[in-house]
């Protein structure tokens, strides 16, 4: 579960973890949380979660709220992000579980309409008094417990960059118009050859790179051997021979 | 009308470097113009069970019937065939899931996500629940045409988070619609053109949760003209990424036009008469 870690002046006054869906902070008492200090309003700001996002949203207050330095209206919240209320700052600790020791972690969830409608109706009310939680057990199927739910893997799910290990592979033209010219392979894919005529592709991998034939009646040849249909790994100084046109393929160090 | 030739299709599957079971299913028939993908989801092997009952049913049995069905055109009630043929067969698909989901304890709570493509007369009748997607390059442009129904679409919609905080949102396996989890589900069916030179890629989210839509859109540029090594190359990415979950591809280029034969005006007229 996220939690807010409460500090002033470097200090910490407590850890606030963040169970309910709809936590408000201000210096009045019947706030969920409470900093009692004339800097922050009685109102000043509310941290919405929905599952394992928070969202904050400043209530118009009079000193504004901050986040990492910045001034802001409504913003979600990423592990380690500092929020700032006057003197005081409350840091969002969201620490994801690296791998569940269950196999089905990040599967596919279905989520019942009527449950979803609560949690939006709930967000969407901002004057909403008392606060439930939005999903409640017997919404969900016996077969889907919520704690086991939403389990994501920690590492960001999009694409991470290719293996910082592996050198950056380039290619030099031996032969034909372009002779001597020098193409570095930084994308995933790089192409090469004459459309129509005779294409290949080099594929960057996490522990290497591939060349794989992909039209044209040819195939390529490296090393003088011709390829078949399978990706063919690549090795530093490998000669390819495409389309009439020799390169070689090297590592850059 | 046999589209085997205006039509290449290629599948994949593959369960991902993590998961021991593949809970997707795929199904492709060119010659009637048909493409399903599910993912399924459940307990044990239900989702396997759910999403392979779907590709069944909404696969091999609906090929079956576009052997003798002609698609083209709307029934009596002003709907187009294509959709009110989906529409029940999709129906009749969730009632066998939720029912043999409620009769059986191993299966409780199995259900599966669904995106479909029914192609005729140079257009796509697409259907989908869930978050499997279907993607489209028509010349440089590359696109989402589904939208997912998931809670993390829906916030998205609403404006809590925008698309770029998107990606690091943690609720990204939330889906607000499936197939056979209730006794009835609203399929989204829509209509497009289609050009030759399109090519489509139905997929699971197995594959646009590793990689990002704009590799996924340069691997199709890049490797158009072979869509065998196309198909390979993203799940090759996705599992290069970690490949947490199933991932499954389905490519589908259009090689040339396909319009229906038209009737002559005496056989239509005939045909209203009757």
């Amino acid at each position: 579960m996220a939690k807010l870690i409460l500090s002033m002046d470097g200090l910490v006054l407590k850890e606030i973890p963040l169970n309910k869906e709809r936590m408000t902070i201000g210096r009045k008492p019947h706030n969920d949380i409470q900093i009692d200090n004339l800097a922050i309003s009685g109102e000043h700001a509310v941290i919405v979660t929905i599952l394992n996002d928070s969202f904050l949203e400043d209530l118009n207050s009079t000193n504004g709220t901050y986040v990492n330095g910045q001034s802001v209206k409504k913003h979600f919240l990423q592990n380690s992000d500092v929020v700032e209320l006057g003197k005081y700052r409350l840091k969002y600790v969201n620490e994801v579980p690296q791998q569940t020791p269950a196999a089905d972690f990040e599967k596919t969830m279905i989520l019942r309409p009527d449950m979803m409608r609560k949690t939006a109706d709930q967000i969407a009310s901002k004057s909403m008094s008392d606060t439930q939680t939005g999903i409640k057990a017997d919404d969900i199927a016996a077969a889907h417990p919520p704690t086991q739910a939403p389990v994501p893997a920690a590492a960001p799910a999009v694409a991470p960059a290719p293996v910082a290990a592996l050198p950056l592979g380039a290619i030099q033209i031996l032969s034909g118009a372009n002779m001597g010219k020098e193409l570095e392979l930084t994308k995933t894919l790089t192409t090469l050859g004459k459309p129509g005529v005779q294409v290949a592709v080099i594929a960057r991998r996490p522990h290497g790179y591939f060349i794989t034939h992909v039209e044209g009646a040819s195939f390529p040849v490296v090393n003088g051997a011709t390829l078949d249909a399978q990706a063919h790994p690549l090795a530093d100084h490998d000669v390819i021979e495409l389309a009439g046109v020799k390169m070689e393929f090297f590592l850059k160090t | 009308m046999d589209l085997s030739q205006a039509l290449e299709i290629v599948t994949r599957t593959d369960p991902g470097m993590v998961r021991s079971h593949n809970e997707d299913s795929v199904y492709a028939a060119s010659a009637c113009g048909l493409a399903v993908l599910a993912d399924g989801m459940g307990g044990y092997n239900a989702g396997e069970v759910a999403s392979g009952m779907t590709v069944a049913l909404l696969g091999s049995e609906l090929a079956k019937t576009l052997e003798t069905q002609e698609i083209n055109g709307f029934t009596p009630e002003k709907k187009r065939v294509s959709h009110a043929l989906l529409e029940t067969e999709i129906a009749r698909t969730n009632s066998t899931i939720y029912q043999s989901a409620q009769s059986q304890p191993q299966y409780a709570g199995m259900g599966t996500t669904l995106v479909m493509a029914l192609f005729y007369d140079d257009k796509m009748t697409t259907a989908h629940i869930g978050d499997s997607r279907l993607y489209r390059l028509r010349g440089e442009e590359f696109a989402q045409v589904t939208r997912d129904h998931s809670l993390l679409q829906e916030q998205i919609d609403s404006g809590i988070i925008t698309p770029e905080q998107a990606k690091f949102s943690q609720n990204k396996n939330l889906v607000t619609r499936a197939l056979g989890v209730d006794p009835e589900v609203e399929p989204e069916i829509r209509d497009y053109d289609t050009q030759p030179g399109d090519i489509y890629l139905f997929c699971s989210d197995g594959l646009n949760d590793m990689v990002d839509d704009e590799e996924i859109g340069m691997t199709l540029q890049a490797l158009s003209a072979n869509l065998e090594l196309c198909a390979t190359q993203l799940v090759q990415m996705a599992n290069d990424n970690g490949g947490r979950d199933n991932v499954s591809v389905i490519l589908v280029r259009i090689k040339s036009a396909y319009p229906a034969p038209r009737r002559g005006l005496f056989a239509r007229l005939f045909a209203w008469l009757k």
